[in-house]
């Protein structure tokens, strides 16, 4: 296939690519780009690691085709501190210093992101529901879920 | 207290060497490290580890890899402590690959990292290396200020006099205390002048993980770099036949292809075209080598081994008279399956030949072993591998890769291209999830006897699996055909048992690559052990914790962290019953594994269809000092959760060659629904620290296998758990 310019609207700014469009949204961020703070982690949609923000919506970057984004609003985990809930859930994951490896967090922000942005208060089912898309091989889940409580608690 | 500064070989560094503790200085261009390290005249460095700043930063060279586990924080606060830093100044950078100043000191002339030892081997010399260059920014203060070294206080980063009121911080002073003459012996603090250590400190990287501007190796870009996918063979022992390269050339972005030992690569401008061009390959295998292991057939097979004697790892006493005479025997067998560590960033590497060598970029987990496999392909002398030690995206063992495989597979890349470009070589999860370097499979077989008093008497114990460390650096572990690694907690067992014999049968011709992971043989040796004990104990009509402790006097680190869970769990209360129709139960475990002592109570529900889930997990731990007790309370859960994932799902298997799992659907770790409350109550302690990374994996599955004993009366004796309870 080949390539064609495509203009994305990345964290606010207007990007014009050259990329096949059937390239997943991940690799135009990370390889074109160099938006590097959204990860690979399996290609299938199965991890979450990949996860960004497509018009307020939390979807899996490595399953998106980037012509699929072509005018939506895309904001990944470089721009996602600029907003309220954003910036309140980076400092309840420090706060609580969920992180271990931390290749998989981003995602995991971007998700509870998403969560906390259609529902102020969580319950653990509701984070259980949001979240169960997001892997952690180092199990960081414990405090995932306390940090989603905090930042619920620092918005309200 | 007084000690002498044991490492000399560091001393030849003190001075004039300074930019070579330089490492990471990121990573565009090498000219600009050559004028970094021209520069740091203004700069304090008063040994391998640290570096004091006229900008008041205090830089703390880590030797060991961050992979998660928290010893960046746990290193850097040892450092701080000695040297009375404040810890918002503390930076941590990580070490170049050099065994002579960066070993792991429990390993020997080899840095890397594993075994839970990084705050272990580093405590003394990290202590002493903060101690020393407080001392010498003292003397640069005694010196300016023309006061007794004594009438000098150091805190949080600033020196006093308070007599005339004077006062400097670490920056004001770098430059002259850099002039100071190194002490040949430092005072060390008493514990109980400890500040940092044992506080709840932030973590370093806490920041840069959750703004995605950390860096891993996933995310290098060099200028020219391309990116290389491979194409594998299907099974273990394949080789490449022959190959159509066109259909890959023909995608736009596809720069190259190329034939290397372990398959055939395509090199693009993006990881994306990349994989496009692997997928178009055409590749014809010669699989006459090739493994055609099915793992219901290795099982069948290690069965039969099980039936003959193995080699003696311990025995004492007669285990087989005692057994011929006991009032009752009981026995068991337990099948464990090989296991991926999957590590959320798939194994990857990138490196660049240039003129003087070649610059490496990675999750180096055995910094000089993974640098003597690069010199020797690319005929280098080592000092010319330079590795740049990047985050993990985890490891749990797998990146501490035994001949290095992934390693050398993008040096075969790069030396296939000559060098044209700098590679990034990226596999993509099923490249790792079929990439071998398993938990090796095992099967144990236990036998026991009590006599008449419920007194268990005769104990044996047969382990069937292949050895981690053959092949290894570590091949020393291996003494009279005994891999210490395949029976570490199984030939110390700690309770008093008068007949005992444990035996190992190493098969040397599986096939399948194994490794090293998180926990390593205590992943199956705590398992069967401590279910089994269980077992015995229900047999003998006792208490599973009270007649652990009547075996334990001789190992009081055991029973104290035995006797700590069980009051803080409730143990001598009854556990609240379940809803309708739910059944529940609690399950004890205690595990020593790398010098550290850990016990857990598991709570479980189990509902009337057989599905169960863990409710809660308190855990005991004695792995003495505690640098930061919020890192270990994190290793904890972590470790709880990846021991769990492991016992409920995991399993790699083999049909006629073939891994049967690709990706995370078919190879499912925990998901946040299924992770347990985790408690920790820490022994106190004033011995030396001892590791937590991969203790706590320990005793979890026997924890809640035994809980699920207690709940259905059915005990699960093949991991994983999966759908045993629903049949």
């Amino acid at each position: 296939m080949g390539h064609f310019m495509i203009t994305l609207n990345i964290n606010g700014e207007e990007k014009s690519v050259a990329v096949a469009p059937d390239t997943p949204l991940l690799w135009v961020l990370r390889d074109t780009l160099q938006l590097t703070g959204t990860k690979y982690g399996c290609g299938m949609s199965l991890c979450g690691a990949c996860t960004v923000h497509m018009d307020g919506q939390a979807v899996r970057s490595c399953s998106t085709p980037v012509s699929a984004a072509a005018g939506a609003k895309v904001i990944t985990i470089e721009g996602v501190g600029e907003g309220v809930t954003g910036k309140a859930v980076q400092q309840a994951w420090q706060g609580l210093d969920v992180v271990q490896c931390g290749y998989c967090q981003s995602g995991q922000i971007m998700s509870a992101v998403a969560l906390l942005d259609g529902n102020r208060t969580p319950t653990d089912a509701d984070i259980d529901q949001a979240m169960g898309g997001n892997l952690c091989r180092c199990a960081t889940y414990v405090r995932i879920r306390a940090a989603i409580h905090d930042a619920a608690r620092s918005l309200a | 207290m007084t000690r002498p500064i044991e490492n000399h070989s560091r001393r030849r560094f003190l001075k004039g060497a300074a930019g070579l503790t330089l490492a990471i200085y990121f990573p565009w261009s090498f000219a600009q490290n050559a004028a970094k390290r021209e520069a740091p005249a203004a700069t304090f460095e008063p040994n391998a580890f640290l570096r004091i700043g006229e900008d008041n930063a205090v830089t703390v060279i880590a030797k060991h890899l961050e992979m998660g586990q928290g010893t960046y924080t746990g290193l850097a606060t040892i450092v701080a402590e000695e040297l009375d830093a404040d810890w918002s100044q503390v930076r941590v950078e990580s070490a170049p690959a050099d065994a002579s100043r960066y070993n792991n000191l429990n390993w020997g002339p080899m840095q890397g990292t594993g075994g839970s030892s990084a705050i272990a081997n580093s405590w003394e010399q990290l202590r002493q290396a903060g101690a020393a260059a407080r001392a010498m920014l003292v003397a640069a203060a005694v010196q300016r200020w023309q006061v007794p070294a004594d009438s000098i206080t150091v805190a949080e980063g600033v020196l006093r006099h308070t007599a005339s009121g004077r006062q400097a911080s670490f920056g004001e002073l770098a430059r002259a205390a850099a002039e100071q003459p190194v002490p040949e012996q430092v005072r060390l603090k008493k514990p109980s002048d400890f500040k940092l250590i044992g506080q709840r400190l932030a973590r370093k990287d806490s920041a840069e993980k959750t703004n995605g501007s950390a860096i891993y190796t996933q995310d290098i870009h060099l200028p020219d770099m391309l990116t290389a996918v491979v194409a594998h063979p299907p099974r273990f022992g394949a080789m490449v036949a022959s190959y159509d390269a066109e259909p890959a050339l023909a995608i736009d972005g596809v720069v190259e292809v190329v034939a290397i030992p372990t398959g055939v690569a395509v090199l693009a401008r993006d990881t994306w075209t990349a994989k496009r061009g692997r997928d178009a390959l055409r590749v014809e295998w010669n699989e006459s080598a090739a493994l055609r292991l099915s793992s219901a057939r290795a099982f069948e097979q290690f069965r039969a081994l099980a039936e003959t004697p193995g080699n003696v790892a311990r025995e004492e006493g007669d285990s087989e008279a005692a057994l011929g005479s006991a009032a009752r025997t009981l026995e068991a067998e337990y099948d464990f399956p090989y296991l991926a560590h999957a590590a959320m960033e798939p194994m990857n590497c990138v490196i660049r030949l240039n003129g003087e060598g070649c610059d490496t970029w990675f999750g180096a987990q055995m910094q000089t072993h993974d640098q003597a496999v690069l010199a020797e392909l690319f005929g280098l002398e080592p000092e010319q591998v330079r590795i740049h030690t990047l985050y993990a995206g985890g490891s749990f063992g797998r990146r501490a890769s035994k001949g290095g495989d992934y390693i050398l597979e993008t040096a075969h890349i790069v030396k296939a291209i000559d060098g044209r470009a700098p590679v990034k070589l990226v596999w993509l999860r099923e490249d790792d999830m079929q990439g071998g370097n398993y938990r090796p499979m095992f099967h144990h077989r236990l036998r026991a006897g009590l006599d008449a008093q419920g007194q268990l008497v005769a104990w044996q114990h047969r382990l069937v699996g292949q050895s981690v460390a053959a092949g290894s650096p570590f091949e020393g572990a291996i003494q009279n055909g005994i891999d210490a690694t395949s029976v570490e907690g199984a030939a110390n067992l700690p309770y008093a048992i008068p007949n005992m014999r444990v035996d190992l049968h190493t098969p040397g011709d599986i096939g399948v690559p194994v490794q090293w992971w998180r926990a390593v043989g205590s992943t199956h040796t705590a398992f069967s052990t401590e279910c089994f004990i269980d077992e015995l104990a229900q047999a003998a009509g006792q208490d599973p914790v009270a007649w652990r402790l009547a075996m334990l006097e001789a190992h009081p680190r055991h029973a104290g962290v035995l006797k700590l869970v069980a009051e803080k769990a409730g143990w001598s209360q009854p556990l609240e019953s379940g809803k309708n129709g739910e059944r529940r139960g609690r399950g004890v475990a205690v595990h020593e594994a790398f010098g550290s002592f850990v016990a857990q109570v598991a709570e479980v529900t189990v509902e009337s269809d057989g599905r169960y889930r863990v409710d809660r997990v308190v855990c005991a731990v004695d792995c003495g000092i505690v640098v930061n007790p919020d890192v270990v309370l994190a290793q904890v859960e972590g470790g709880v959760g990846f021991a769990l994932s492991a016992a409920m799902n995991e399993a790699i298997t083999f049909t006629d060659g073939n891994v049967d799992q690709s990706n995370f659907h078919d190879y499912s770790p925990l998901r946040i629904a299924d992770m347990p409350r985790v408690e920790l109550h820490i022994v106190p302690s004033t011995a030396a620290p001892t590791g937590i990374g991969e203790p706590p994996v320990a005793p979890l599955a026997p924890a809640v296998v035994n809980a699920l004993a207690a709940a259905t009366g059915k005990r699960v004796r093949r991991l994983p758990i999966g759908q045993q309870l629903s049949g």
